[in-house]
């Protein structure tokens, strides 16, 4: 039995030793979370690594894993494309953070570069788009377009990135009608079709005429306009085909120059482990064409909105600002600052329900 | 016309070689569908049956497929006992969800003392965990005859929702500035399931998934309770007569279902998974039912099917790492096989008569 422990150990480190070496194409590996015909998260991450082929040509080769669950899981997909000599490998969703960090430590050589998370190691970068911008502008819009002051909320999990996306959209929301009000559903997926439906229905029933989405597919796209007179926003991708109504805007993630950016780096051997968050300034949160279903002059404020992020002059999080139960968090003009922002997990005051805990 | 009779009893040649056939039949079938999507069939069903076991990378493979087939070969052995009785628990994936509850509370309730008697009671408390979740069916089947398949059927989406509520809330890592998850399990040694042998895969759930089989088989065959179960299956009415309780019948199947789909919770939780996490489960106690089928629902039988059901996660991942496959046709691949499995079983129950010649 200990010699063929010893075996395994030895198939090992030769596999390891194995996938180090170097060779004349760089590998590039993409774990995906959902299908890649999702039209949303995992259909713009692949945009991303089309990109990366695109650009390099021939000195690189892209390999990628679709629906790979988060856990155990996605703990052999990484290995197993760390020994099939993948040199850098992009891990696309936050539920990939431990896994991400496990694998990594047994394979020094390869480097990971992990989405929406916030651990990090020498062979491990973290990466991130402040979609808050983005949900900023979408506010402003939901707020002015609204009639019966009801938005809906789809929310996938209670994790800071996306009550960081409610606060801001809210806060937007309210600062263009006093009267609006938000009810999150909380769906516990990035991807199901189904129940994203069935949410986005249980919102337009309960009177919502907003629905803005933290989920991936376009299934509330689609049940929006069934009921028709509801207005959406494209999640992750432009989602374009439900343009001009329901879907009047879109938050588009871009990761295609990141990405390519990141693989330059690796064929350099200049790449170092380091934490990426930009916004709609760089160019990785782009917002998708606002349509004609929009008022012109809510478009051009929308749009003012999204230049005035982009060129730095406004922080979507600006004092005053108190927290859900009333006590002070941002003074009169005071910027909230990128830590708490990245473990945000309370609401900003006038928003109802509770996060789940 | 071909006729088709039904034997007075089913073909032992048959119920052991239609699975055999059925893989076969599965190859050519899914060799199709992988030509239609542009890819070379032999490549794709040497990469899914050949690469994990004796390929370049095998080496990872072989555990990594223990590791798979563990808790599916756990789960199953303990469903077959119900399914042969005809108590159908298709809830094993609740109560694998609330065995990994209770066997990670208990661990976490001791963070961070060290201590070997930590890990046995993680073991104890998944199982009682799965076994209480699985009375509930149970206790209202005997009680007030509801329908097993239903009750723990529903009950797995309310395991679903307990378990999103612990992970984010009472089983909250406090130290992960608001991110919804436990401790991770495996960085706490007391409480870590690990390998047995180290870089085999061999963690200590796989090994109760082999004494599980033992057991059952000795059970089956050689105890007056196999023996209950089995007449209960096949003539419920000789059962009655034969002495058999079927109250007790249905809370000793639950129960040890409950209790083996428990324990495999945790120890995926305290091993290859590590942590409580809101989509924790991914479908394992839904598989080992296909996987309970797969092996006629005799221990030896699942042993082997649930080794074979991994090799297809396994190489179908690998499939689609390598190749590019979808992920959707893997599925679809693996769909076959259980297809082709139900539909071969009419050869064992059943068979052809060609019309005899010249008769009026």
């Amino acid at each position: 039995m200990n010699i063929k422990a010893l075996l395994a150990g030895t198939a090992l480190a030769l596999g390891l030793a194995g996938a180090a070496v170097a060779q004349d194409k760089t590998k590039v590996g993409f774990i995906f979370v959902g299908p890649i015909g999702d039209g949303g998260w995992t259909y713009e991450h692949n945009e991303g690594r089309l990109a990366v082929e695109e650009h390099f040509g021939d000195a690189v080769e892209t390999v990628y894993q679709e629906s790979v669950p988060e856990g155990a899981d996605a703990e052999r997909a990484m290995t197993q494309m760390a020994l099939g000599g993948a040199d850098i490998i992009f891990t696309t969703s936050f539920g990939y953070m431990d896994p991400t960090i496990n694998v990594a430590a047994k394979f020094p050589d390869v480097k990971f570069e992990h989405a929406t998370g916030f651990k990090r190691a020498d062979n491990v970068s973290t990466y991130s788009a402040r979609f808050y911008e983005g949900r900023a502008v979408q506010g402003h819009i939901a707020g002015k377009m609204t009639k019966t002051n009801k938005i809906g909320y789809i929310g996938s999990y209670p994790i800071p990135e996306v009550i960081r996306g409610i606060n801001s959209a809210y806060i937007h929301a309210k600062k263009v009608n006093p009267d609006v009000e938000f009810s999150v559903i909380w769906a516990y997926t990035w991807f199901d079709p189904a129940k994203e439906a069935d949410a986005a229905k249980a919102l337009i029933e309960q009177g919502a005429d907003v629905i803005l989405q933290h989920t991936d597919s376009t299934a509330p796209q689609a049940a929006a306009q069934e009921a028709g007179d509801v207005i959406t926003f494209g999640q992750a991708s432009d989602m374009a085909e439900y343009a001009p109504m329901p879907r009047v805007s879109s938050i588009i993630d871009n990761w295609a120059p990141y990405y390519i950016d990141r693989v330059q780096a690796v064929i350099d051997g200049t790449w170092e482990s380091m934490d990426t968050w930009d916004g709609i300034g760089p160019g990785m949160v782009e917002i998708g064409e606002i349509t004609d279903a929009v008022p012109a002059e809510v478009k051009a404020e929308a749009e003012a909105l999204r230049d005035a992020i982009a060129a730095g002059e406004y922080h979507p999080f600006t004092g005053p600002l108190n927290k859900q139960d009333g006590s002070a968090w941002l003074a009169e003009g005071e910027v909230a600052d990128d830590g708490t922002l990245a473990g945000m997990n309370f609401y900003v005051e006038g928003l109802t329900g509770e996060i789940p805990q | 016309m071909i006729r088709l009779e039904k034997r007075p009893t089913p073909s032992r040649f048959w119920t052991w070689s239609t699975p055999v056939l059925a893989v076969l039949l599965t190859m050519i079938a899914g060799g199709l569908m992988f030509a239609a999507l542009g890819k070379n069939p032999f490549i794709a069903i040497k990469t899914i049956f050949y690469d994990p076991i004796l390929g370049e990378f095998a080496f990872y493979y072989r555990g990594q497929l223990l590791v798979k087939a563990g808790p599916l070969i756990l789960i199953a052995v303990g469903l077959a006992m119900g399914f042969r009785a005809g108590i159908w628990n298709i809830g094993a994936e609740g109560q694998y969800i609330i065995g990994a509850i209770c066997g990670a509370a208990v661990g976490l309730a001791f963070y961070p003392a060290e201590s070997w008697i930590i890990f046995p009671l993680m073991i104890v408390a998944g199982a009682l965990g799965g076994l209480l979740w699985a009375m509930i069916p149970a206790i209202l089947k005997v009680r007030f005859k509801t329908n097993e398949i239903l009750v723990s059927l529903l009950l797995v989406y309310v395991a679903e929702q307990l378990l999103a509520a612990m992970a984010l809330g009472p089983l909250r890592n406090p130290e992960a500035s608001g991110f919804p998850g436990s401790r991770n399990l495996q960085q706490y040694p007391s409480a870590a399931n690990t390998e047995i042998i180290p870089g085999t895969g061999m963690h200590w759930g796989v090994a109760a998934a082999l004494i599980a089989v033992v057991f059952a088989y000795v059970l089956l065959s050689r105890h007056l309770t196999g023996f209950h179960i089995r007449l209960a299956g096949q003539s419920p009415r000789a059962a009655r007569f034969g002495g058999v309780n079927p109250t007790a019948l249905v809370v000793f199947c639950m129960g040890v279902s409950g209790a083996l789909a428990g324990m495999a919770g945790m120890f995926e939780v305290s091993g290859p998974a590590g942590q409580i996490s809101i989509d924790f489960n991914s479908g394992y106690g839904f598989t080992a039912i296909i996987v309970a089928f797969l092996g006629r629902l005799h221990p030896i039988g699942i042993l082997m099917a649930g080794l074979l059901m991994a090799l297809t996660y396994i190489g179908g991942e690998a499939a689609q790492a390598t190749m590019q496959i979808p992920a959707a046709a893997i599925q679809a691949f693996q769909g076959m096989l259980l297809f082709f499995l139900l539909g071969l079983d009419v050869l064992s129950n059943y068979r052809f008569r060609l019309p005899r010649e010249g008769v009026a």
